[in-house]
């Protein structure tokens, strides 16, 4: 083979930061010869993807409406997957968070306290951790294993938001669309700015973001689940109960993700509808691996994530692309981030025997 | 319950039943290697968008079969790169593979959204298929549910009886074993990966060409995961495939046996059975812990390089 792979024997941390970065350019150039073959300017469709949605300030208060589901889900699945438990159900549990939340805020729209907020934000973020919890005992009493059970937990929390919003939650007085009643003014999250969407969800994540650094890098706790994730056998040796770890790292990441889904039905949507999520859930995987389940590299990966499904609804406004582009370079980045990640442990060799060979075939022919 | 009833439910539970047989036979080939490839959903998703494509604007059903099990190996092709030589993790592969395949089908399939085909009929066997009961279920359906029959017949004689068989185990209980006996490891994984691909690919041509043709995003609806779950459920025997595909085929029709029966229960509560089913089947059979890992392919999902 012309290229062959030599083992580097330790791990190069540099390459270790610099593949997710070369995953992003791969993914950009591919899209750009994607766009090319469909007929475009690569370079003007860029702009509009990921420069012309966020010109604007109100372009950048909706950017970070975007970020903010992404980050808390995806801190969750950090947590999760450091202790090498494969969560998938974040879009679940961010349904479920929305769903729960939204049955308490249509039953107390005339409150007018600033506790029905509170309470509705704690009954979203219970609930999801409670969707996680199920996993969690299936995985620790049955040993069932945890990604299947979450994906299906996934399709069944979706149908049971569709069963709600087409019967026991629709909104008696809205025309049978499938939604509910708007919730109380008392029930939504304050906007932080004048014209835009921001609302104080942000608040949320970022007390995240710096408690999940803490529990990951500064904590016991986060060590522990560190060390469950790199050897099982080795936390066993050193006396860390396995189980517990598995409900704690599994409620975490079920409570960010309804916390997630509660903000966006009390913030930006402000009532219960079908499509609560465009897959947040799901991107949140790919920005968790891509932040290399560090808290700060998630912070920066859900914000191009985010980039990316605002630029995929301009692209489709202005160029008549399919919104479906957000997904599909979500799955480019991630195959490109795993396909970079061999550069940590092997350097890629050129082979020269095989030129050298054709070239002196080439003298031979020559001598002749 | 009359016996027309009766004969409809099975007619419809071998055909929700067979893209699952589909996907898991290959699941299970890929499996038995050593390779836990969770990027079904993906591959089966790309065959489905690229077989109505090719079927709608050819017309001819055969070639969108024959190019959606290509579009599968392509995508597998692409998993078998990134987890087999380039040794990543093959649970985030997997992954990896499934959002990207949805997003690439979503993508590709935009524009033929809703489109009209005229599909696979079901093709009736005179005589036989007049057969009380399970003459409609077995020999009234389309081609492609009769090639799924074959298929079956086939991965079950590659495993239990063939060469290919013993070799394929060889290589998924102990790769270090197989490649000192001189057996080429990865060309082995390889292989049963690319052909994990086609039979996801050929599944998804089933939804969208024959199950209902027409093409819509994410229309296999967690079929690949629940192929995945089936594997464990037959605790990677190729017969208790078969059973529990149909056994998965008829709870995801449960909504037609309480149509019959003349229940209104709301078809989104419906829906969900199959997926709840999967969950019950999975808890009932990983309970035993000692008995999973006692049919599990022992290397199922380790990397393996050769001179370790």
């Amino acid at each position: 083979m012309l290229l062959s792979l030599e083992p580097r024997g330790q791990q190069s941390r540099l390459m270790l930061w610099c593949s997710p970065l070369l995953a992003a350019v791969l993914t950009l150039g591919c899209g750009s010869l994607l766009f090319a073959v469909l007929g475009h300017d690569p370079l003007q469709t860029l702009y509009t993807l990921l420069i012309a949605p966020i010109s604007d300030l109100y372009g950048v208060s909706e950017w970070l409406v975007k970020a903010l589901p992404i980050l808390l889900c995806a801190l969750g699945l950090a947590v999760a997957y450091q202790a090498r438990i494969w969560n998938i159900g974040a879009e679940g549990q961010l349904l479920l968070g929305a769903l729960a939340g939204s049955a308490v805020a249509v039953n107390i729209i005339d409150m007018q306290s600033r506790w029905a907020l509170v309470l509705i934000l704690l009954t979203g973020t219970l609930a999801g951790a409670a969707w996680a919890g199920l996993t969690a005992w299936l995985r620790t009493r049955f040993n069932a294993n945890e990604i299947l059970t979450s994906i299906m937990l996934n399709y069944i929390a979706l149908n049971l938001l569709l069963f709600c919003v087409h019967g026991p939650l629709k909104d008696p007085a809205g025309f049978n669309f499938p939604e509910s009643a708007m919730f109380g003014d008392a029930s939504r999250l304050p906007l932080l700015v004048e014209d835009g969407r921001l609302h104080a969800g942000l608040y949320f994540a970022l007390l995240a973001l710096v408690a999940v650094w803490v529990l990951l890098q500064k904590s016991f706790v986060g060590f522990q689940i560190k060390v469950l994730g790199l050897d099982a056998r080795a936390a066993g040796f050193a006396g860390f109960r396995q189980k517990p770890l598995v409900w704690l790292a599994l409620l975490i990441s079920g409570a960010l993700a309804g916390l997630a889904g509660v903000c966006e039905v009390t913030g930006p949507i402000g009532q219960l509808v079908p499509q609560v999520s465009p897959g947040y859930g799901y991107a949140a995987i790919t920005v968790a691996f891509l932040g290399r389940l560090n808290p700060i590299g998630i912070l920066f990966a859900s914000l191009l994530m985010a980039l990316l499904y605002i630029g995929g609804e301009s692209a489709q406004m202005s160029l008549n692309l399919p919104q479906a582009i957000t997904q599909l370079f979500q799955g480019m980045m991630l195959f490109f981030l795993l396909a970079c990640d061999v550069l940590i442990l092997y350097r890629p060799r050129l082979n020269l025997r095989w030129a050298r060979r054709t070239r002196t075939t080439a003298v031979q022919a020559g001598a002749l | 319950m009359d016996i027309d009833l009766l004969s409809n439910i099975f007619y419809a539970m071998i055909r929700c039943g067979t893209p699952l047989l589909l996907v898991a036979l290959g699941e299970l080939i890929c499996e038995k290697s050593g390779v836990l490839n969770l990027g079904q959903e993906g591959m089966m998703l790309f065959g489905a968008v690229i077989g109505f494509i090719v079927a709608f604007n050819s017309g001819n059903l055969w070639l969108g079969v024959l190019l959606a099990m290509a579009a599968g190996m392509l995508l597998s092709a692409l998993f078998a790169l990134v987890a087999l030589v380039f040794n990543a993790n093959q649970v985030a592969t997997g992954l990896a593979l499934t959002i990207f395949g949805v997003g690439l089908s979503s993508f590709v399939g935009a524009a033929w959204v809703g489109k009209p085909l005229a599909g696979f009929e079901p093709l009736a066997i005179p005589y036989l298929s007049d057969i009380p009961l399970i003459g409609r279920m077995l020999f009234a359906q389309d081609l492609l549910v009769y090639l799924s029959f074959a298929l079956f017949a086939l991965v079950a004689w590659v495993i239990v009886k063939s060469r290919v068989g013993l070799i394929i185990q060889a290589v998924g209980e102990n790769p270090d074993a197989a490649s000192a006996m001189g057996l080429p490891v990865l060309r082995v994984r390889t292989l049963a990966v690319l052909f994990g691909g086609a039979m996801a690919g050929l599944a998804g041509a089933y939804l969208s060409l024959a199950y209902t043709p027409m093409w819509a995003e994410n229309m296999s609806a967690g079929r690949g995961w629940i192929a995945l779950a089936l594997v464990v459920f037959a605790s990677w025997r190729v017969w208790r495939l078969l059973l529990g595909a149909y056994l998965f085929g008829l709870a995801s029709i449960l909504h037609l046996v309480a149509q019959g029966l003349g229940l209104a229960i709301p078809s989104s509560l419906l829906a969900m059975l199959p997926y709840a089913a999967t969950i019950v089947v999975l808890v009932l059979l990983s309970r035993d812990a000692v008995r999973t890992r006692l049919y599990a392919p022992v290397s199922l999902g380790q990397p393996w390089q050769a001179g370790h």
